[in-house]
């Protein structure tokens, strides 16, 4: 059966770069657009880079500045410096 | 200090968090914790604890004040720019009539339990997650508070919901679910409210509800909305951290971990029918059906979890297909309800339009022309005949869940379902097997329920009549209640309305 | 099953129900649900006096009160198949609720045959 990790944001500027990142750091990714909100699904695993955002962006970022466009999300969770990861794997 | 190296997210988190509690010396330690172990579950290492957001207090303050600039800009400037006058219809005012005296005091009640549950859990991770977890709910109510504060000048039905939340006859359905969540012990709440409803059911009240805020052009509701559910994404995480520390930490954990799940799944499930009828009948606007919204949330994302947790032996709940095939008929027969008893309810319903009924029967397409759009077109036709029906009598509720009895039978639609169970010599009534074997499990628990129907026979709310009562609820008759069509709010939105073409032309 | 609370033993001792027939003022609390219509969408409470007659519960009570639907007009009482407690019984209209076994409560169904509702057939 399948297993979807999601994240879903916010759909404002801040988030703009995050979306961006995360849609071509994850081949496959699904998007459900709502109106304010954006849902990405990704089979097993879906991953947020760091440096990905931070080169959309033009300046150093913290990935913890991620909660500021966060509004849902579904998998397990593995955070760190350079990335944020939720997934359905073992 | 030189030549030191910068700490990575990991270690950073260790330094803050942990070591901060000590062995008592003054006091035995199961004295200083009295109320983790009589519910038995056995912990053999609360330093096994995992913390996946790794969110230190230094952070947490810098982020949360963040949040709240960002929101209290938007509330500021949809106050300044009259955003009132710019959502899409004056029916949903409602909504926020509704979230504020159903959901909101369960963000406070949420806030005191956290509390706590934080102060009786022993190990020190757990207890700085329930503390976080704690101030944020207390954020939640106030800035649901704040928000609506704005709507408040301007609709009715909004000034006194504390005192309504705690004596209106609906509004003892959610009331109880939290005051049974925070009597049970620790553990049971944090099954109850971080795993069963935060994990697995509160995107469905806050995402595609929010969202649907936004589409209705209310842009201070779904800032707060999006704002919560922010804090929201860590209260899911605290929640399947919770669930797999207990199935870890001893195989003993399980039927009783299993049984948790199965009566808050249920007890969830039941709640949230009113944000189901808010999606389906109260958005002038509609963002997508409560069917969409369930298969989305918890077919799929729920499918996700338990298949997931299958590892640790833990089943779907058990209620889970039986809620699935209510989906298709919950908002229906909930709307039905608050359409007949909107005189004794502090908001004001109607009957869909055409337009909306044809959405309805495109949305439902097995379910609601077949049983329940005739019933809805023998309502407009009386309406129109000036018989608009309100059911003049008060209702049979269920003992668990304190919801009238209008629940069917599952697979029968047309039929009642009635459950009932004897206890000391006494007959109590049930809505379904879920709610049935809640009680069955506990009770001495349920038996107390303050059901509002038998306590209004009693005499204990303000009289014998339905006047009487409305004025104990502080509900003011002819303004915060009966149908739409008539109300104040519906004459204030046409004087803005026709100031708008006066201001056009 | 027995409730897990803290002070297992006296739990039971310290509390009890709430709606027990005592604090009803001599009333029993009496459901009653028209079959196959959801018009009205839950059985509907009634506080009375045991001593009532069930002809009387049925002219006085149910029928002002299931009135606003338009089958209600062609109801034939004498047809009207009745459930008291899960048992189908054919009541005694001049006996009591308390002589037709309702007590502190009962739940009274009722079929009325020809007569369907809205989504019935
Ligand atoms: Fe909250
Ligand atoms: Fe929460
Ligand atoms: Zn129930």
């Amino acid at each position: 059966m399948s297993q979807l990790a999601s994240i879903t944001l916010m759909q404002n500027d801040d988030a703009r770069p995050v979306i961006d990142s995360i849609i071509a750091d994850n081949p496959g990714v699904k998007i459900l657009t709502m109106p304010g909100a954006i849902k990405l699904d990704c089979e097993g695993k879906i991953t947020v880079n760091r440096a990905s955002v931070e080169e959309r962006l033009g300046r150093p970022w913290n990935l913890q500045e991620l909660h500021l466009v966060l509004i849902s999300m579904a998998g397990n969770l593995d955070e760190d410096d350079d990335y944020f990861t939720l997934s359905w794997r073992h | 200090m030189s030549g030191t190296k910068k700490l990575g997210l990991r270690q950073r988190y260790e330094h803050m968090t942990r070591g901060l509690d000590w062995e008592t010396t003054y006091q035995p330690m199961d004295k200083v914790f009295p109320y983790d172990q009589f519910e038995g579950i056995k912990i053999k290492d609360w330093s096994a604890w995992e913390d996946p957001f790794r969110l230190t207090m230094d952070a947490y303050w810098k982020f949360q004040a963040e949040k709240e600039r960002k929101l209290y800009a938007v509330l500021d400037s949809f106050a300044q720019n009259n955003g009132q006058t710019g959502i899409s219809d004056a029916r949903y005012a409602n909504v926020l009539k509704l979230f504020l005296t159903g959901v909101s005091p369960l963000e406070y009640a949420a806030h005191r339990g956290f509390a706590f549950t934080g102060r009786h859990l022993r190990g020190s991770g757990t207890r700085v997650a329930c503390q976080m977890q704690s101030i944020d709910e207390l954020r939640h109510v106030q800035t649901q508070i704040h928000t609506i504060s704005h709507f408040n000048k301007y609709f009715d039905g909004l000034s006194e919901f504390p005192h309504m939340h705690d004596r209106v006859w609906y509004l003892s359905v959610p009331k109880s679910f939290f005051d049974d969540a925070r009597t049970a012990g620790p553990f049971e709440f944090m099954i109850a409210v971080g795993f069963s409803f935060e994990y697995v059911l509160t995107n469905l009240l806050f995402v595609p509800f929010m969202s649907g805020a936004a589409y209705n052009g209310d842009m201070s509701t779904v800032t707060f909305g999006f704002s919560a559910q922010s804090d929201e994404s860590r209260h899911m995480t605290l929640g399947i951290e919770v669930i797999k520390f207990l199935l870890e930490q001893h195989p003993d954990n399980l039927p009783i971990v299993q049984k948790w799940v199965d009566k808050w799944f249920w007890r969830g499930h039941r709640l949230l029918g009113i944000v189901a009828m808010m999606m389906d009948y109260m958005l002038p606007k509609k963002v997508m059906s409560w069917k969409e919204a369930w298969d989305i949330y918890f077919t799929e994302a729920g499918g996700a979890l338990f298949q997931d947790l299958a590892r640790y032996g833990l089943k779907m709940p058990k209620g889970a297909e039986i809620a699935t095939a209510e989906a298709e008929h919950i908002s229906h027969q909930n709307w039905c309800t608050f359409y007949q008893y909107t005189h004794a309810a502090p908001f004001h319903t109607w009957m869909p339009d055409n337009e909306h009924l044809d959405w309805l029967s495109e949305k439902y397409p097995n379910t609601f022309d077949k049983y329940y759009r005739p019933r809805w077109e023998q309502w407009a036709k009386m309406d129109k005949e000036g018989k608009r029906f309100y059911n003049g009598a008060l209702v049979q509720l269920c003992q668990t869940c304190q919801i009238p009895m209008v629940y069917t039978e599952p697979g029968d639609p047309n039929t009642i379902c009635f459950r009932e169970t004897q206890h000391g010599g006494q007959r109590y009534h049930f809505c379904s097997d879920g709610c049935k074997d809640i009680f069955d499990n506990e009770p001495e628990k349920y038996i107390q329920a303050w059901m509002p129907v038998q306590q209004i026979f009693q005499g204990n709310c303000g009289g014998p009549t339905v006047p009487d009562v409305l004025n104990w609820y502080n509900l003011k008759f002819g303004v915060d209640n009966m149908d739409y069509a008539g109300s104040p709010d519906e004459a204030l939105w046409n004087e803005w309305h026709a100031d708008k073409v006066k201001a056009a032309s | 099953m027995s409730v897990v609370a803290l002070d297992n033993q006296d739990y039971a001792a310290k509390t009890g129900p709430r709606d027990t027939r005592a604090s009803y003022h001599g009333n029993i609390m009496v459901y009653v649900h028209w079959e196959e219509h959801l018009f009205f969408c839950a059985p509907l409470a009634f506080p009375l006096p045991p001593a009532m007659p069930f002809g009387a519960l049925v002219s006085e009570v149910i029928a002002p009160h299931y009135a606003p639907h338009p089958d209600a007009a062609h109801i034939d009482w004498s047809a009207a198949e009745w459930m008291i407690n899960n048992v189908k019984v054919k009541p005694d209209f001049n006996a009591s609720l308390e002589a037709n076994n309702i007590d502190h409560k009962s739940v009274v169904r009722f079929w009325t045959p020809g007569l369907h509702g809205e989504t019935g057939h």
